[in-house]
């Protein structure tokens, strides 16, 4: 027999996943719920009777309502509609603080006829403030069901809240709650009652008419909901219209029975909200939302974080990159030379380590994000943000990720998370790569040092000053910014169009973060970064590795053990070089040769582009090969002298400022990066986005190399 | 005196009359309890994001300006 599952619900910012970790341990299962991109956790715990339940996190809403398919989730899974399994028990989680507003979802829970207990969170911060919340009286209010005070930060109470879900569990449903509809609503939910499908129902009456009142309010003619059958659309549309013909408002009074209902019962549950309560939040905002001071500290919590990801993470970075090469050079010494070693040091592990480095920051990433989110301040940010991000179509939740991409679009991509809606996390996901980020700073490093003049040289400052190396490397940052914003400005006006949203943001009391909650968001990003996004990450880079190593030439393989003489050294590397022109993705170079060359590069920089691929700074190292400069840390240098002499077959250089120029626009836009693409394709659980993603930006990055290059010829520039 | 929630003072009171806006919108308030008859405060307004924020029932919601017009209120003195 399968274990019966307890379903959490609750308000945002109530305390639920504080109290799912409490209760499940260290052990939840993270996935999607099916069809959209909504998390679902669930995770395992023994009741005091012994028996063991599956406990299902409900995404935290304020509502049951509905307009879309990620929204309809919290109705389906509570009510356990087609097709999630229908819960054997709801433990509802409700901020004492706030309890009128947290009633309105219990309500709408008690009206599905679910087995539910009540979960009277915050009661530390009740008692601490002196605060008096009847939860006996609350049980009444609720028809006798369990009310339990606990603090889901401390762990206080979840002993008495299991042997609460033990004994519902065992129990009879409770009977329902008296209906709150006046005789006109009463007709309009009767007219919509026939239409709610049995299968939803389940024979319940009570249960009927609450989902027609959950399809009055949740259907309109521009809804995205999924999955509602025409005939209750159909019902509740003609409802809605007669209801709108003769001037009554349906949704209102819908809202304001259950709200009358409410603040009825709660005067004798909450006895005495003190002005304590909110005395410190209110303190801490007057500062931290303040419009210059909040602004000044927002900004420089901004600059800490993206000075970890872009510094601090870089002796992490370091250390994977260094135990991945010391363990491949550990194959390579200990196993004989053959295709299945290559393809293990080179392939295999170089992949894991591909996998591997984007760690330290997610890691860091997530750890600012996670303080952030529960300690209330992300709610703060997006206040302060709000108008900024609104002028490019997107909200103030999207600001994070977009500073995080000036270090690396993985982690923020996977930060979109934090945005409500599906049409800002795309939106934002879309952008985010165009960010100039960490890993194409050793190739501009590279095309500027090898094609602008330095300071000491003749035309290598500007006004006699500012070094022209230096204002291009700004430029690039500018560039990539106000590129992203147009992109956003763009796609949010065609592809992604949809109003911008007005604006409910609730402002949480400020809370302590507990470290438990804020380790295990760090490891379940990670986790699932790992384990969904790191097998495609790694066979891209197993087939990178192929292509640009087979098939093999007549040349021997350089590398071995016993330390080469410097004569031998260069053939090795003349030998690479020869072997990286012969394999297929040395021919891919020429092959794509006709349509890059418009763009001002050769087939070398084809091989170099195609190489970029598994990652953006890879080009430094295949460039390197292709030159036979040799590989590894000391490539830069010499390449970059390679890079001034190299000339077309009829003697003009290959690398003129303007082809550098070139190279740099291309880089700034290409969607280079497969890790970008692995991610993109978890996070929006289809292929579509990464393959637009893609597409969208080479070719916008063709386009403009095109214009840089052909531009500049024309103005007479070589 | 009837007026819009934009256009009370900080600390001012009021009771909410009308809710008007988007239907979406507009639910999503009626649902956080912005139901007419509801007494409310206009707790800040904040100049960088043009937002204000309300107290009403223990909980603490923001709006932005723009859209806080859609709100009317019988504010108290």
């Amino acid at each position: 027999m399968s274990r019966p599952v307890v379903a959490i619900a609750g308000n945002p910012n109530c305390g639920k996943t504080t109290l799912f970790n409490g209760l499940t341990g260290a052990n939840a299962k993270v996935g999607n719920y099916p069809g959209v991109t909504v998390e679902r956790r669930e995770g395992g715990c023994s009741l005091p009777d012994g028996r063991d339940v599956v406990v299902l996190d409900i995404p935290g809403t304020y509502s049951l309502s509905a307009r879309s398919h990620e929204e309809q989730i919290a109705i389906t899974a509570v009510a356990g509609l087609n097709p999630i399994r229908e819960p054997d028990a709801v433990v509802v989680v409700v901020d004492s603080t706030q309890l009128a507003r947290n009633l309105y979802l219990v309500r709408q829970v008690l009206e599905l006829r679910l087995r539910t207990v009540v979960a009277l969170n915050m009661a530390d911060v009740v008692r601490k403030h002196g605060m008096r919340v009847d939860a006996a009286q609350l049980s009444r209010m609720l028809g006798g069901l369990p009310v339990v005070p606990i603090a889901a930060v401390s762990g206080e109470g979840l002993a008495e809240l299991k042997q609460a879900v033990a004994r519902v569990l065992r129990e009879d449903l409770p009977a329902a709650l008296p209906e709150l509809d006046g005789a006109e609503l009463r007709a309009d939910v009767d007219a919509v009652v026939p239409h709610v499908p049995e299968a939803w129902s389940r024979g319940d009456n009570a249960r009927r008419a609450a989902l027609a009142r959950w399809a009055l309010l949740s259907i309109d003619p521009q809804d995205e909901l999924w999955d509602v059958p025409p005939a209750l659309r159909q019902a509740v549309l003609e409802r809605q219209r007669l209801a709108a013909a003769a001037g009554r408002d349906l949704d209102q009074t819908l809202v304001a029975a259950r709200y009358r209902w409410i603040d009825d019962g709660v005067h004798a549950v909450v006895s005495r909200v003190p002005s304590t309560l909110r005395r410190l939040t209110d303190a801490v905002d007057r500062v931290l939302i303040h419009p210059a001071v909040g602004f000044l500290i927002f900004l420089l919590l901004m600059t800490v974080v993206f000075e970890s990801l872009f510094t601090w993470s870089q002796p992490l970075i370091d250390g994977v990159d260094g135990a991945v090469s010391a363990v491949a050079a550990g194959v390579r010494a200990s196993l004989p030379a053959s295709f299945l070693r290559d393809l293990l040091a080179d392939g295999i592990i170089a992949g894991l380590g591909a996998v591997l480095v984007f760690l330290p920051q997610i890691l860091l990433l997530f750890l600012f994000l996670s303080v952030m989110e529960d300690s209330g301040y992300m709610a703060r940010a997006a206040f302060l943000m709000d108008r900024v991000m609104k002028a490019i179509g997107l909200t103030g939740r999207a600001f994070v990720p977009m500073i995080s991409g000036f270090a690396c679009a993985i982690p923020a991509i996977m930060a979109t998370r934090t945005m409500e809606r599906r049409r800002d996390r795309l939106l934002t996901m879309m952008v985010v790569p165009i960010m100039t980020c960490s890993a194409r700073l050793p190739v501009y490093t590279l095309v500027i040092g090898a094609l602008f003049p330095a300071p000491h040289e003749p035309g290598g400052t500007w006004l006699g000053f500012f070094s022209v190396q230096a204002l291009i490397m700004v430029g690039m940052y500018l560039f990539s910014t106000v590129l992203a914003l147009l992109a956003a400005a763009v796609l949010g006006r065609t592809l992604f169009r949809g109003a911008t949203v007005p604006l409910v943001l609730e402002l949480p009391p400020y809370r302590m973060p507990a470290p438990r909650s804020v380790l295990r968001m760090m490891w379940e990003r990670s986790r699932l970064f790992v384990t969904e996004a790191g097998p495609t990450i790694l066979v891209c880079s197993i087939g990178l590795w192929l292509l640009l190593s087979f098939p093999r030439g007549a040349a021997p393989t350089a590398s071995g053990p016993g330390a080469p003489v410097a004569g031998a050294a260069a053939d090795a590397a003349a030998a690479r070089a020869e072997n990286l022109r012969q394999s297929y993705g040395g021919r891919l170079g020429h092959l794509i040769e006709p349509a890059i060359a418009p763009l001002g590069f050769d087939w070398k920089i084809g091989v170099g582009l195609i190489g970029a691929f598994a990652a953006r700074e890879v080009f430094v190292s295949t460039m390197g090969v292709v030159y036979g400069v040799g590989e590894g840390d000391q490539v830069a240098t010499p390449l970059r002298e390679r890079l001034q002499h190299e000339t077309w077959p009829d003697g003009r250089r290959v690398y003129t400022p303007l082809v550098g120029l070139s190279l740099l626009v291309f880089f700034a836009l290409a969607a280079q990066c497969m890790s970008t693409l692995a991610v993109v394709r978890r996070e929006t659980a289809s292929w579509r986005w990464p393959i637009f993603l893609f597409t969208y930006m080479t070719a916008l990055a063709w386009l403009a190399s095109l214009a840089v290059f052909q531009g500049g010829r024309m103005l007479g520039f070589t | 005196m009837i007026t819009t929630l934009a256009a009370l003072r900080p600390g001012q009171t009021a009771v909410l009359r009308a809710v008007g806006g988007e239907r979406t919108w507009r639910r999503r308030l009626l649902e956080l309890g912005f139901v007419p008859g509801t007494d409310l405060a206009l707790v800040r307004r904040v100049g960088v994001g043009d937002l204000l924020e309300v107290e009403l029932r223990h909980s603490r919601i923001s709006l932005r300006i723009s859209e806080a017009r859609a709100l009317e209120v019988e504010a108290r003195p």
